[in-house]
């Protein structure tokens, strides 16, 4: 890891070579911005081991999603890769980097809001605390559905500036 | 003409069964749940019905694959899922009852079963999944620390519609009492413990049934507290899906969930 080199390890190349693999539910996102990617390792002269850990256990984007950083990690000429899953420690929303949170909102689409390490269980109620506009940035929003388009996300609807926009739930 | 699937014999060994009742129970769960697609009452919902459904079939498949290796025939997912017969599939009994009306002469209930079915089955299995989170099997803590957040998800949800339903007009909360009486009694096999569940308990591979009944009512009295429901009083009735003995709705869930598979062995998407 620490090994002093002019070239760039296969290690940092992979990483590289991950930027550009999108999550292909929220394209404007990489696999390394979402914080899926939970490690990249050398075996020697053998498969560089990258190691996946799923969002949502039933995420049907899981299967694509390993078979693209397959992909590209052999088209950077970094040779033969492996790709495992790994369930522990589970996936969480705060893995999501700081140009992840930018890009999404962006993107239109409100990054999760606090900590979900922390937030548990909460009182049931039919709405949730405000999310703030990606657009307009009001916090004036309401839940419309808390299921969206994929399992990561639910929509919301702006009530300043009348446009609904999607939510990234935080888990 | 394709050749037919025979059926596969899974050896039954407590470990296996236990993780098998909680994998059936999520699978079958699911199924019905699917069975809303392209139905459901308003399209929020309809949405919301597909999404629990896969989480649990996400769930099921993880659990699915554990029992394999645990069994130790090399028996995957999809074999688990689609070639084992109704006597050797451990689900609880309450979710294989009909959900929605095919028509009107079908049987089953309203969306108001549905929502109840959600919730109660939700907050079980929030409080199985938080217990075998810390689960002395690897693979079972980690399933259950990534199932755990989805469950309290879907607990949240089913329960604000129980709320929104029960403190609803006179029309909708009497459709959930109506649901609940149907449902009641099928809950009494939520907290039986056996024998399977002693073993499982005593190897540390996640709770027994019975650890998981207080909670499990603390949770749904606070919710039906909210929706004007009480909580019926216990029955004697002990449904025994989780021993493979179902009701008559199985045969023709496991019928339309495992036709394919048996008429294509091996097919694939």
């Amino acid at each position: 890891m620490t090994i002093a080199t002019t070239a760039p390890s296969r290690i940092d190349a992979a990483w590289t070579a991950l930027d550009a693999v999108p999550d292909p539910e929220v394209p404007v996102l990489s696999v390394r911005d979402l914080g899926i990617v939970r490690e990249v390792l050398e075996h020697g002269d053998g498969p560089i081991e990258v190691v996946l850990t799923p969002t949502y256990s039933g995420c049907p984007a899981t299967e694509v999603i390993a078979e693209s950083v397959r992909e590209a990690v052999v088209a950077a000429g970094l040779g033969p890769v492996k790709v495992t899953q790994r369930l522990a420690p589970a996936w969480t929303t705060d893995w999501i980097s700081p140009e992840g949170r930018a890009k999404l909102l962006a993107y239109g689409i409100a990054p999760p809001s606090g900590s979900a390490a922390v937030a548990g269980d909460r009182k049931v109620r039919i709405r949730p605390p405000g999310v703030a506009c990606p657009r307009c940035g009001s916090a004036d929003t309401e839940r419309l559905s808390a299921f969206g388009s994929t399992a990561c996300k639910a929509l919301h609807r702006c009530l300043a500036c009348r446009e609904p926009f999607e939510y990234f739930k935080p888990i | 003409m394709t050749a037919v699937a025979t059926s596969i014999r899974v050896h039954l060994v407590p470990p296996v069964q236990y993780v098998l009742r909680i994998a059936d129970t999520c699978l079958i769960h699911a199924q019905r749940l699917v069975e809303w697609c392209g139905h459901g009452p308003v399209l929020e919902e309809d949405i919301a019905l597909t999404n629990m459904a896969l989480d649990l079939v996400g769930q099921a498949r993880a659990l699915l694959s554990h029992a394999g290796r645990l069994e130790g025939q090399g028996f995957d997912e999809d074999q688990l899922a689609f070639l084992r017969d109704e006597r050797q599939v451990f689900n609880l009994t309450l979710v294989e009852q009909p959900l929605r009306r095919s028509s009107a002469h079908a049987p089953g209930g309203d969306f108001a079963d549905t929502v109840l079915r959600n919730f109660l089955l939700a907050t079980w299995l929030k409080g199985l999944w938080t217990r075998m989170a810390a689960s002395s099997e690897a693979d079972l803590a980690a399933i259950a620390g990534k199932a755990v957040k989805e469950a309290r998800y879907h607990q949240q949800h089913a329960g604000d519609w129980v709320v929104r339903l029960g403190d609803g007009t006179d029309e909708s909360a009497a459709r959930l009492r109506a649901a609940l009486e149907r449902a009641w009694p099928y809950t009494h096999e939520m907290f039986k413990r056996d024998a399977v569940d002693t073993v499982a308990e005593a190897a540390g591979l996640g709770p027994a049934r019975d650890a998981l009944q207080a909670d499990w009512l603390r949770e749904v009295a606070a919710v039906f507290g909210e929706a004007g429901l009480e909580v019926p009083a216990e029955t004697p009735f002990m449904s025994t899906g989780t021993q493979g003995r179902h009701s008559e709705h199985m045969g023709f869930i496991l019928a339309e969930m495992q036709s394919l598979q048996r008429q294509f062995p091996g097919g694939r998407w």
